[in-house]
């Protein structure tokens, strides 16, 4: 076991084989060598790093229901200011949330929004799986179009998701925070750097991790890295950071993959590569374009 | 077994499950190969990767946990000069 590594997530728990959720927890716990208090949303994190009577968890964890994970972390915020004044604590912990995308853009979204909005002093990290993969992969507000989900499957009429997957930056960014940033596991320096400044933001941050499901993207086991760098070389993930309204891509693709690359190495998408749903793949192209040349178009502006 | 009061549960390694049972197969360490880079140590989910000095070895080298180990092969498929095999 790696001392170093396992100072705040300790190993035995029991992520998948071949999961990317304990090298976000780790890179980002990792970027502070102050005291942590991790406040978890119900998900693929949670049921597997608190097996009763076993706790993955070296630092303080709370974990109380689905969609309030950030109200949580609100509430540990005000108890340490509400401590600090009556001069029982000195210094405050930092607070760090951990939601998978089910939690956070779905279920979890009004609970942070209102933290965000009151200002409270915390990190809100989505790893972003694109489903609710705990309980099998059914469609969250996440997945992307195309994909084939349990609750909406592939089939002789249907090509799978047929939304578009919400754009959460945006819809954080309207919230006015000082940093936010959108990062990859398979790129963990850049993950950590802006992990550290996450961390230094006085008032709410919040990092958006893309995070490869081996499970229910099917692909084998020892992929997540290759799947997560192809999602950024096709710039379906492109990495950026808001600081204060203005934006910074971190990574400029000059000759990105076509989208074929990132989708056919997935299971979920296998239904695409028939006669058939050739437009979809097109139209998957076309989107991805898109949201580039706004992104690009907001990083000239700002 | 009882619930500690407050229901405060305390790491304790010895309770947790040896995730390294669900292992089909074991990655092994080239050292001759390894070039100390730890790129893999960051991505292995569990934790199970440590640089290890040994006496002959200039740099430190990966050395694998395999009570830990559940076999996935990301070490293998993220080493850049292929040093890390699976072996059933």
């Amino acid at each position: 076991m790696n001392k170093e590594l396992t100072k705040k997530l300790s190993s035995g728990h029991a992520t998948c084989q071949g999961c990317g959720i304990p090298a976000i927890v780790r890179t980002v716990l990792g970027a502070t060598d102050e005291p942590v208090i991790v406040a978890n949303a119900t998900g693929c994190l949670e049921v597997t790093t608190t097996i009763y009577p076993y706790t993955a968890w070296k630092v303080p964890y709370v974990h109380s229901v689905f969609g309030n994970a950030a109200a949580t972390a609100a509430g540990i915020d005000a108890a340490q200011k509400a401590l600090m004044k009556s001069g029982k604590i000195k210094k405050k912990a930092k607070v760090v949330v951990f939601g998978g995308d089910g939690g956070t853009y779905d279920i979890g979204l009004q609970a942070l929004s209102g933290a965000l909005e009151r200002g409270h002093d915390f990190l809100y990290v989505c790893y972003d799986n694109e489903g609710y993969m705990n309980t099998g992969g059914q469609r969250s507000g996440g997945t992307p179009y195309g994909a084939n989900t349990e609750t909406a499957p592939a089939g002789e009429t249907s090509f799978g998701k047929s939304q578009q997957r919400k754009d959460l930056m945006e819809i954080v960014n309207a919230h006015h925070i000082k940093y936010l940033a959108q990062s990859n596991v398979a790129y963990v320096n850049d993950l950590k750097m802006k992990a550290k400044k996450a961390l230094k933001t006085t008032g709410p941050s919040f990092l958006l991790v893309l995070q490869p499901c081996t499970q229910l993207w099917k692909f084998p086991t020892s992929e997540y890295v290759a799947v997560g760098k192809l999602a950024t070389e096709t710039n379906f993930w492109p990495l950026y950071e808001i600081e204060d309204g203005k934006y910074t891509i971190n990574n400029i693709v000059k000759t990105p993959k076509p989208i074929e690359e990132f989708l056919k190495v997935q299971g979920r998408f296998k239904h695409l590569f028939t006669d058939k749903n050739k437009q979809v793949i097109v139209d998957i192209q076309n989107k991805v374009d898109e949201n580039l040349s706004k992104l690009v178009k907001r990083a000239e502006k700002s | 077994m009882s619930l500690e009061k407050g229901g405060i549960i305390k790491h304790d390694i010895s309770k947790s499950p040896k995730t390294g049972d669900w292992a089909y197969s074991k990655p092994q360490v080239d050292k001759d190969k390894c070039i100390g880079c730890e790129t893999c140590v960051q991505y292995c989910p569990d934790a199970c990767i440590e640089m290890v000095k040994h006496k002959k070895d200039i740099k430190k080298k990966a050395d694998i946990d395999y009570d830990f180990c559940k076999g996935c092969g990301v070490c293998a498929q993220v080493c850049p000069v292929k040093a890390i095999v699976m072996k059933k």
